[in-house]
């Protein structure tokens, strides 16, 4: 195996509520929905009329801008309706699921008897494809392309993330026929990252036709982005493809059995949930089916409910479903009460990364931390702490600031192919102005492709 | 702490749009963030925030400067007592410090937080909580006789001129607060050197000599203090440039909350020996002689490598770059010390001049960076 990869700059976010390692199956939802806001950059058509009965695997909208990549169903049922939200966006596609999920047979042969083009053509069909994401721009890929590298992450160091060697117990021969059918996507290699101290797996530490990387450290040393850093990075004129590790069950559970089912496991995780554990659901669940009768009920606090990790998630109503590619469902306080001299008084529950409160002198403490801001944007003042927690030959000052004043040069020169802003959800972390860096990053990364398509 | 919510809950409708007051409406929103840190949630992005934030950030400095204040108020009325020849109490001298220094700081902090708040309101955002610091930083590198409309000037001067001019806290390239001083020390030359280094005695005696370490070594006559009394402070000078001591606990406090860049103060006290043991090598007159070590407690070296050189907006902003603008700064400072007999205190201008030059250091360290990209682009060979 190969020499273990040291990140050393980061942060471990230190929160309270670790999914316990008990797997537990949610009751299946009344309502399965499939939200387009989470694919970046997608423009919705829909396929499907209204009170039409679909298959688990059904295509219900495809991208206006790439017609190939369809989006399907998750489960079979009946297509009942469109959430819209401000200017007639599609914010949801619900279906009513049937008691069974009746699932489209793709007719799926032996993956070595299918060549290159066929193995993307069943992907782009059955709805897999939106699993493929590329860099540079962090978006969908793009089918056409030839990448030069397939990246997978086997491990995860958000906030409460859940454990990869969990969630692989059963499942490490779909796993491995996931690999096997990246594999045949590139040319390059196809590279898995775990954790040098924690990754026990055998099917993810000894995995076959693939390049295994051993990586230690904080957080962001799980995000795919730092890892395709540290092993082959993104340069000008470069594509490289990325999926999580979940799809490349989902993905290999197609390959094997020749349907679209994408169910996964996911940790109910934060401060707020009274049993932290993991669940068996489908994708597009709702969410309230695994918070039911499971959250800290307190008067005074308001919750807040983050589909993904509270770095990169997204916040979803409490009755809202699950995001496409989420892994966890973070429930943390809201933190909508003022709160005197909040600013100054250096309260033990408050976690900072600077030395000016106590959160330093106690590293094994765990915070509960709330949503409030703290203060309101303002310039750039204080320097030199973004680059402790971006493990990347990146300035991220100066690209952010390139950004901000549309120096497509600059912006290119200074790395922007290489990054995501999950990449930079530490640094929007730690910002002692609150300046948005991950929306900052996305307009970048939108600026770039609108540049060069 | 709900009577004092629903205080400024109840005011804040005259605040808003259509209010009353609605033009005050950004002052009001600095003091009722002042007092209440606001319930304002994330809406994009990381749904969670470090508690760390701009004010307390700031607030950090000031904590940073107490010691400095103490120290200065004390010496102000210890060297005035001196001077006069008057036995006096720790207590009366300090009390006359603070009679003197109190005004000082209040006219500072009134004048530069007056324009800031005009400032915010005409740009409408939030009012910045940079001034918090300059406001306490003008005082302190000030003799205590300037005059308090003469204080009034050089802030205003350099919070209109240093800072908004440029758009605001963050923006500025100059540091306010050593523009302020540079302002008093070229419109006023006659307020900023000679006999003005002790506070109430020009009209009351005359002969006395208030020089600083400094103005001794330029001119060649007076007595140096020796360098214990540098070190601790009791010698004449701005208010509080004098104690290194004091200043070191400052240090102490800055680097320790990781507030103040630790980088940056090395690399100036570093560039200041360095510069000072090459002069002292090829040493041809006394100023030359002085052991290297004298420049870092003697004049404001001390005060302005700890608050100074590391304020981080007009300082280097890349991490290469800050060695280089420390270790210039020192350098400078020893230079324009000991070469120029016109300007005896060349820390302030030293500073002032790397101010200007940071940018470019910064580019030049962007632009190696860059260059180290490409090459990397490069070495992985036969892209298609």
């Amino acid at each position: 195996m190969s020499q273990v990869i040291k990140i050393k700059k980061g942060l471990d976010i230190r929160l309270q509520g670790e999914a316990e390692k008990i797997l537990e199956t949610a009751p299946r939802s009344e309502v399965y929905a499939l939200k387009p806001p989470d694919f970046h950059g997608l423009f919705p058509k829909m396929m499907v009329k209204e009170g039409e009965k679909v298959k688990a695997g059904t295509p219900l909208f495809f991208d206006k801008y790439n017609e190939k990549v369809l989006f399907t169903a998750p489960v079979s049922g009946i297509y009942k309706e469109l959430v819209r939200g401000a200017k007639r966006r599609i914010l949801e596609v619900n279906i009513t699921p049937d008691a069974e999920t009746d699932h489209l047979d793709f007719k799926i042969g032996s993956l070595g008897d299918m060549d290159r083009q066929e193995i993307v053509d069943k992907m782009l069909q059955s709805g897999l494809w939106p699993m493929v994401h590329q860099r540079p721009y962090s978006v969908i890929a793009n089918p056409e392309d030839k990448p030069k590298a397939i990246f997978v992450s086997g491990f995860n160091t958000a906030p409460l993330a859940p454990d990869f060697d969990f969630i692989i117990k059963g499942q490490e021969d779909h796993f491995q026929k996931g690999l096997d059918a990246l594999a045949r996507l590139t040319d390059g290699d196809v590279h898995l990252s775990i954790d040098a101290e924690n990754t026990r797996s055998n099917a993810l530490q000894n995995a076959k036709g693939v390049k295994v990387h051993q990586f230690s450290g904080p957080h962001p040393a799980g995000n795919v982005g730092i890892q395709i850093h540290h092993i082959d990075p993104v340069d000008k004129g470069d594509i490289v493809w990325y999926v999580d590790f979940q799809d490349v069950i989902i993905i290999g559970r197609f390959f094997e059995k020749g349907i679209y089912d994408p169910s996964k496991i996911i940790a109910l995780t934060g401060s707020e949930v009274l049993n932290p554990r993991y669940y068996r659901v489908i994708t597009g669940a709702k969410i309230s089916d695994i918070t039911r009768d499971n959250i800290r009920q307190e008067k005074e606090v308001n919750k807040r409910f983050i589909s993904g990790d509270v770095l990169t998630g997204d916040k979803v109503d409490p009755n809202g479903f699950l995001g496409f590619y989420d892994n966890q469902v973070t429930v943390i306080p809201e933190g909508d009460k003022p709160e005197f001299m909040g600013w100054l008084i250096p309260s033990p529950e408050k976690f900072s990364v600077s030395r000016t409160f106590f959160s330093f002198l106690m590293p094994w403490k765990k915070y509960r931390i709330n949503t409030n801001i703290r203060s309101g944007e303002r310039p750039f003042v204080i320097t030199g702490i973004y680059e402790k927690v971006l493990p990347m030959e990146i300035m991220p000052m100066q690209l952010i600031k390139s950004i901000m004043i549309n120096d497509i040069d600059m912006m290119e020169k200074l790395g922007i192919y290489e990054v995501a802003p999950e990449d930079f959800a530490l640094c929007e972390f730690v910002c002692p102005s609150k300046i948005e860096m991950q929306t900052i990053i996305r307009e970048g990364l939108d600026t770039m492709q609108r540049e060069f398509s | 702490m709900k009577p004092l919510q629903n205080l400024v809950e109840k005011v804040k409708p005259h605040f808003e749009k259509g209010g009353r007051f609605e033009k005050f409406y950004r002052s009001f929103e600095a003091f009722e963030t002042f007092l209440l840190v606001p319930g304002n949630v994330t809406t994009r992005g990381s749904h969670i925030r470090d508690a760390m934030d701009m004010k307390r950030t700031m607030v950090h400095v000031i904590i940073a400067l107490v010691p400095v204040l103490l120290f200065g108020m004390w010496n102000v009325g210890y060297q005035h007592f001196k001077a006069i020849g008057v036995e006096a109490e720790f207590i009366d001298q300090f009390v006359y410090g603070l009679i003197k220094v109190l005004p000082i700081v209040i006219v500072s902090y009134a004048a530069g937080l007056a324009i800031e708040f005009i400032f915010a309101s005409i740009r409408d955002h939030e009012v910045n909580e940079g001034f918090l610091v300059s406001g306490m930083l003008i005082p302190l590198i000030i003799p205590a006789s300037t005059p308090l409309w003469m204080v009034a000037v050089a802030t205003i001067f350099a919070v209109i001129i240093g800072k908004e001019v440029f758009g605001g806290t963050g923006m500025n390239i100059l540091n306010p607060a050593l523009l302020a001083r540079a302002f008093l020390f070229f419109a006023y030359p006659s307020y900023l050197s000679g006999e003005v280094w002790i506070a109430g005695t020009a009209e009351q005696l005359d002969g006395v000599s208030g020089a600083t370490p400094l103005a001794v070594l330029a001119i060649g006559e007076g007595d140096m203090p020796s360098a214990m009394e540098m070190f601790l402070g009791t010698i004449p000078g701005s208010i509080g440039e004098t104690s290194t001591v004091a200043i070191l606990l400052g240090a102490i406090v800055l680097v320790v909350t990781g507030v103040g860049s630790l980088r940056i103060m090395l690399s100036v006290v570093a560039g200041g020996l360095l510069m000072g043991g090459i002069l002292n090598l090829v040493a041809v007159n006394e100023f030359m002689e002085i052991p290297p070590y004298y420049h870092l407690i003697m004049g404001g070296f001390a005060f302005g490598t700890v608050y100074m050189a590391t304020d981080p907006v007009s300082a280097s902003q890349t991490g290469v770059g800050k060695y280089i603008y420390g270790l210039l700064i020192g350098v400078l400072t020893v230079l324009i010390r000991v070469v120029n007999p016109a300007y005896p205190e060349g820390m302030m201008l030293a500073i002032l001049f790397m101010n200007v030059f940071a940018p470019l250091i910064d580019h030049y360290v962007v632009q190696s960076h860059i260059k180290k990209r490409m090459q990397r682009m490069e070495k992985i060979p036969a892209k298609a």
